[in-house]
């Protein structure tokens, strides 16, 4: 008879210094852990999360702590009691000698009527920033709400709200924008307008097909027979599953948001002097450009970074809600 | 198929049809009225107001610019500076607009495609690296921000091209706005070309076709791209509309008298000239329409798969 095996003292201890193969892509983990893994592991999406917070700090605290208000002429008084304005000085930074400006810092340089084009390129970016979240943020809401409760109770319901969107729908931007452009006053207002009639279309459609997909689920079933209204199994039950596509919609939604608004501020139908936008820092620096080229280049470049941030983030959020086995 | 194209042609048409009620009625309704009170006293109002047909009942105004669309017109303009009949002018700017704006979807389409090809061949390679920073860049940067750009290097800098749109140098003088404006349509074009491609070649029709002997520019064309196809179809779609916006302001930059550029000054100038933005509204809107319904057929002739599925619907 063989002798039977007694457990050692060490077959209890944690194996240490061997390399242990741990599954991520197929590890018991919840969804948005898993999600949130994928997001992190993506080299591209980190980039633009970088690029995306390094931006909206300076939006947020480059005109806190700047030495000027961004609306703020900038003049100096010479010693012959005359009042000299800082028109149109190039990027220099305190320490000229000869110069009036010796003592002050314009890190961008100023514009042709005096302002610092530093704290004017991070408020226009703070600016252009608060439309895009305000703006998408209600289109996400009547988008989502939309969507969901036309794929949900269908038949009529969803014929009549379906018809409506295909005729909105073939209503090109620019004409949209051009009958507000009657109706209302220049400025931010009728920004924030253009982009909630015409955004929200998208995220419904998503939502829509989503909920389709959802409501022949158990779980539904489960809820009406628990006695759940309708209106409660959308908000309470679909909803949360919808997430992950519309958080998506959202990340491509914003650099459009910010896209348009630079593009209605460079028409002339944007923000209006003295507020300041990335649209209209552009269309400033862009009247100048043969005369002062740097004006044009800040905002231009904020905008890029903005547009290759969120456009980043996006893609590895579309990849991270649906890894593909070829990027395990 | 046909019964297809004859419901979508009328779907169309409906959709037009209510646009354009809805524009109408939107600006009639409009607060304000459209002539400059400070410089017209109440009677020349009163008396321009029954000259234009203001004073009428709404629908009845309606049927009257109806009937003026039917008979090829788009009325005047309403401005008193410029109260010319507005359709010579549209169509000298939908010209020039339409010209430009072929020319950079051609090259777009082309120039996205190859890069895509490339891509897809050469995949995880060097090159493919290349075409996908291109397709970045080409989404993240504004086409008018590459014109300004372009403008500023190759016609300020450097005297090569015509600083400003030269109609008598018409191909020559539209590279600079026709390159900027496909910049967007290369890179979406490319990466999508791209990813399809490496989707069906991956295919178990497309190993077949290799297993058989086949390979190279023949495999490609017969069995690849085709089913490719299908997908990029879609994006031009909404890039047509794209263009129109970003030509917009590429004509305000390099003064092209195009559609874009009316547009901006009947919006953005003194006065809103309601017209014009009736007109206007109308044009775009049923290019809009009308790019939409020849896409919709063409996926019926590139897949016929679809027209199948079309029957029922």
């Amino acid at each position: 008879m063989e002798k039977i095996y007694t457990p050692q003292k060490e077959d209890f201890e944690f194996i240490e210094g061997r390399n242990i193969n741990v599954d991520t892509n197929f590890a018991s983990q919840g969804y948005w852990r898993g999600v949130f893994v994928h997001f992190t592991k993506n080299k591209f999406a980190m980039t633009g999360v970088f690029l995306v917070a390094v931006i909206m700090i300076f939006a947020i605290f480059a005109p806190m702590f700047s030495s000027y208000a961004y609306d703020e002429i900038i003049s100096v008084t010479d010693t012959s009691g005359k009042e000299i304005v800082a028109k149109a000085l190039e990027p220099q930074f305190a320490g000229g000698a000869e110069n009036l400006f010796a003592d002050k810092t314009f890190i961008f340089g100023t514009d042709d009527v005096g302002r610092d084009l530093w704290t004017r390129t991070w408020q226009g970016a703070r600016v252009s920033l608060i439309i895009a979240f305000v703006a998408i943020f209600i289109d996400m809401l009547i988008g989502t709400s939309y969507g969901l409760i036309s794929g949900f109770f269908g038949g009529a319901v969803d014929n009549i709200l379906q018809r409506f969107i295909e005729i909105a729908g073939s209503i090109p931007t620019l004409v949209i924008i051009s009958i507000l452009a009657i109706f209302m006053d220049k400025g931010i207002g009728l920004v924030i307008a253009a982009l909630l009639i015409t955004e929200w279309i998208g995220m419904s459609k998503i939502a829509r097909a989503e909920c389709l997909k959802l409501k022949e689920r158990e779980y539904v079933l489960a809820s009406r027979t628990l006695g759940a209204g309708s209106f409660h199994i959308i908000f309470t039950q679909i909803l949360p599953n919808t997430i992950g596509p519309i958080i998506t919609q959202v990340m491509f939604s914003i650099p459009v948001a910010i896209f348009t608004e630079a593009f209605l501020s460079f028409v002339g139908v944007g923000i209006v002097l003295p507020q300041c936008s990335i649209g209209s820092l552009i269309e400033a620096g862009f009247g100048n450009i043969t005369i002062l080229p740097y004006q044009i280049l800040p905002p231009i470049t904020v905008l890029a970074i903005l547009m290759l941030g969120f456009n980043l983030i996006g893609d590895g959020f579309r990849e991270a809600l649906a890894p593909k086995l070829e990027n395990m | 198929m046909t019964k297809y194209i004859a419901k979508r042609i009328l779907m169309a048409l409906l959709t037009l049809f209510i646009i354009t009620f809805v524009l109408f009625v939107l600006i009639r309704i409009m607060p304000g009225n459209p002539f400059p009170v400070e410089r017209m006293s109440a009677e020349m109002i009163a008396q321009k107001r029954l000259e234009l047909g203001l004073d009428k009942p709404i629908l009845e105004q309606f049927a009257d610019y109806l009937k003026l669309l039917a008979s090829g017109s788009f009325g005047n303009g309403t401005s008193l500076y410029n109260g010319a009949p507005i359709k010579p002018i549209l169509i000298k700017c939908l010209e020039n607009s339409f010209k430009i704006g072929v020319l950079s979807i051609l090259f777009g389409t082309v120039v996205g495609m190859l890069i895509g090809i490339v891509a897809a061949m050469h995949k995880g390679k060097f090159l493919d690296g290349l075409c996908t920073v291109i397709s970045i860049l080409g989404v993240c940067i504004p086409s008018y921000v590459f014109m300004i750009f372009l403008q500023y290097f190759f016609s300020y800098k450097i005297p090569f091209f015509p600083y400003f749109f030269d109609s008598s140098r018409f191909l020559f003088s539209s590279i600079m706005p026709a390159l900027s404006l496909s910049l967007l349509a290369i890179s979406i074009i490319a990466r999508f070309t791209r990813n399809e491609m490496v989707e069906v070649m991956n295919s178990d029709y497309v190993k077949l076709a290799e297993a058989k002997g086949l390979y190279g520019w023949e495999l490609i064309r017969k069995h690849i791209l085709r089913n490719a196809l299908i997908p990029i179809v879609t994006v031009i779609a909404p890039l047509v509309v794209d263009l129109l916006t970003g030509a917009m302001v590429i004509e305000k930059i390099y003064g092209i008298n195009g559609v874009g550029k009316l547009m901006v000054d009947a919006i953005a100038g003194q006065g809103v000239d309601y017209n014009y933005v009736l007109a206007l509204g109308i044009v775009f809107s049923a290019m809009y329409i009308c790019a939409m319904l020849v896409l919709d057929i063409l996926y019926g002739i590139i897949d016929p798969r679809i027209s199948l599925t079309a029957k029922d619907g």
